[in-house]
């Protein structure tokens, strides 16, 4: 019986073949085109990246990666602060939303009661569908003034003059606004991607594994440690690496909330900005070689989610199978 | 890491088998403790980010929004009628682009491309497709459709809308394909119908209520998208030209410039919009996933 579909699936042509019809052929030819699209689509976005990006590359050479300076007026631009805040950001988004995501996947899978885990799921899976603008709403008229009277004022009083925490945890002007600010936004955007894959891969691991851990006498927690997350290990860094690919390229959310300052500072209080903002920024009112080198950063963007991208679905995959 | 010295002296020596050692029962409730907590953590933040859009909104909604245009800067009043038909306009341009397109490879990787090397390639870009930068989509379409064309357009909104559901329904039909069980096929093609008719015919109707879960998931994903948008459609204040040439009034773009500006009005019909984009987002996630829940 199923023969059939195991030539079919193998590409190879049926036994039973009627060459006639057309339709057969336009249809098997469209979907094939289709699908070479997919390939198109990403070798188009790589060369209008490169192109668009070509002459701020040429101009600056290596330096466009290395140099703070941005300056309209005499047409200097430099990379570095826009990537040192989209790595920053990216970072503590993980610091704050992996430790959450996967507490929310371990309550999904063990703890929760039955009843009460299809809701509990939905909810979090609706904060993906929350548009990222709306994330910069509240970030910016609800956690951003909250942020600023309860932490960043009281804790800038605490470290200043410390060394080294006094130079990263102090805000210069405690608006509310900066890295960190943006961090934390982009950890509860990121939240419901990594919670819900981990939470798929848990759910697959084999429950005679965890009912044998707990007929040796451990407990929940000590069947958490050492048997899921052993088993689900390499998924679970995959699934992050994804919520660091969406966090590394988050647009809006972090446009409402970084402060939008050009320069660097070193602590995570200040405002800054990030690639993504950058470009929502000024893109429509720039010109020339600004255009040009808002386009590189996005070529910059795009090889470093690139990368990532490639790695955690690497990862993701690989345990998928188990 | 549970091991805690010998010494902890036991709580009841009769049953030393039956009890769990205080160390190691601690650490367990912390653990569940912990748990419960963020998870309460998430779901705060959504019923807050709810919250706020209900209260902040509600005020700003009257008939007036769904038939006056936007205001210009300083003018008392407005609406967002020419916004909220410019995003309907877009969102259904992008999805009637990614569409045909989507669900042909889709069914392609399920279907004809099973197993190939170039399909797994297919699969695994439109894996990284899927969660691209929206912006760099909007970067993309600026360079191959608005630059060369030297103007902002609808069109080029909706393709970069388009960009972004592709790899989306790709992934949800291929998907919902391959969970059509393969006697169907066989059935079919041991009737003598040919590859093509067995597709549409039977794998199709088979999986239709997921395929259009995929659709409806990639509608509410482009639906509140901004990103992409702020270099290709733009917006404007007025309503657009049927032509969709020049720039195109949508809701995620007049937030995001209402949102911060001076003008009372404008910052009103900010939230008016966000609870507008977010409930209808919302419902359609809702509607797919009942979709899929039903179909099983």
């Amino acid at each position: 019986m199923a023969a059939v579909t195991d030539q079919m699936a193998s590409g190879m042509p049926a036994v039973r073949r009627t060459p006639k019809g057309t339709f057969d052929l336009v249809f098997r030819n469209a979907s094939f085109l289709a699908a070479l699209f997919v390939l198109v689509l990403l070798a188009g976005i790589i060369a209008a990246m490169v192109a668009g990006g070509w002459p701020a590359f040429r101009e600056f050479g290596f330096g466009f990666l290395t140099s703070s300076v941005w300056d309209t007026q005499n047409e200097q631009y430099g990379a570095f602060p826009a990537i040192v805040g989209t790595l920053s950001t990216a970072l503590i988004a993980l610091v704050v939303g992996v430790p959450l995501s996967l507490g929310i996947a371990v309550f999904l899978t063990q703890l929760a009661p039955p009843w009460f885990k299809r809701p509990v799921s939905t909810a979090i899976e609706l904060l993906a569908a929350v548009p990222s603008i709306i994330y910069g709403m509240w970030g910016l008229f609800v956690f951003v003034p909250l942020f600023a009277a309860y932490v960043q004022i009281p804790l800038s009083n605490i470290v200043e003059g410390m060394p080294i925490v006094g130079t990263i945890l102090y805000s210069r002007s405690p608006s509310g606004l900066g890295i960190l600010t943006a961090g934390i936004i982009l950890a509860f955007m990121i939240i419901p991607f990594i919670a819900s894959i981990t939470r798929d891969m848990l759910e697959q691991i084999p429950s005679v594994l965890r009912e044998s851990a707990y007929g040796i006498g451990a407990t929940t927690w000590e069947v958490v440690r050492y048997v899921l997350v052993p088993q689900a290990g390499v998924s679970i860094i995959g699934a992050v690496m994804l919520g660091l690919g969406r966090a590394l390229g988050e647009t809006m959310a972090v446009t409402f909330v970084v402060g939008n300052a050009n320069r660097l500072s070193a602590s995570v209080m200040d405002p800054g900005s990030t690639i993504a903002s950058r470009i929502a920024n000024e893109f429509n009112e720039a010109l020339g070689l600004q255009l040009h080198a808002l386009i590189a950063l996005g070529c910059i963007l795009f090889f470093v989610t690139f990368v990532v991208l490639v790695i955690a679905r690497i990862l993701v995959a690989r345990v998928k199978s188990f | 890491m549970n091991q805690t010295p010998p010494a902890a002296p036991a709580m009841t020596p009769e049953v030393p088998w039956g009890r769990v050692r205080p160390a190691r029962r601690n650490a367990d409730r912390l653990m569940k403790i912990i748990a419960t907590a963020f998870t309460l953590v998430a779901i705060t933040v959504l019923f807050w980010i709810l919250g706020m859009l209900v209260v902040k909104g509600i005020g700003g909604l009257s008939a007036g929004t769904f038939t006056q245009v936007t205001p210009g800067p300083g003018s008392e009043g407005g609406g967002l009628a020419n916004a909220i038909v410019g995003s309907a306009v877009l969102t259904f341009l992008g999805i009637a682009l990614a569409t045909p397109i989507g669900v042909l490879a889709g069914t392609y990787l399920a279907e004809y491309g099973r197993g190939s090397k170039l399909a797994n390639l297919i699969r695994f870009i439109n894996d990284i497709l899927l969660s691209a930068p929206s912006i760099l989509i909007g970067l993309f379409v600026y360079v191959i459709l608005v630059e060369p064309f030297r103007g902002y357009s609808g069109w080029a909104g909706g393709v970069a809308l388009g960009i972004i559901a592709i790899p989306v329904i790709v992934r949800t039909t291929e998907d919902m394909l391959r969970l059509v069980p393969a006697p169907l096929r066989e059935a079919g093609s041991a009737l003598g119908a040919p590859p093509s008719v067995v597709i549409t015919a039977i794998t199709w109707r088979a999986a239709k209520s997921g395929m259009v879960t995929g659709i409806l998931l990639a509608l509410a994903r482009i639906a509140g998208e901004t990103a992409p948008l702020l270099f290709t459609a733009l917006n404007n204040n007025f309503w657009f030209s049927p032509t969709l040439v020049g720039g195109v009034s949508n809701l995620p773009v007049t937030i995001y410039q209402f949102a911060s500006a001076p003008y009372e009005n404008w910052q009103q019909l900010a939230w008016a919009g966000s609870l507008i984009i977010t409930v209808s987002i919302l419902l359609l996630s809702l509607i797919a996933r009942r979709i899929v829940r039903g179909g099983k």
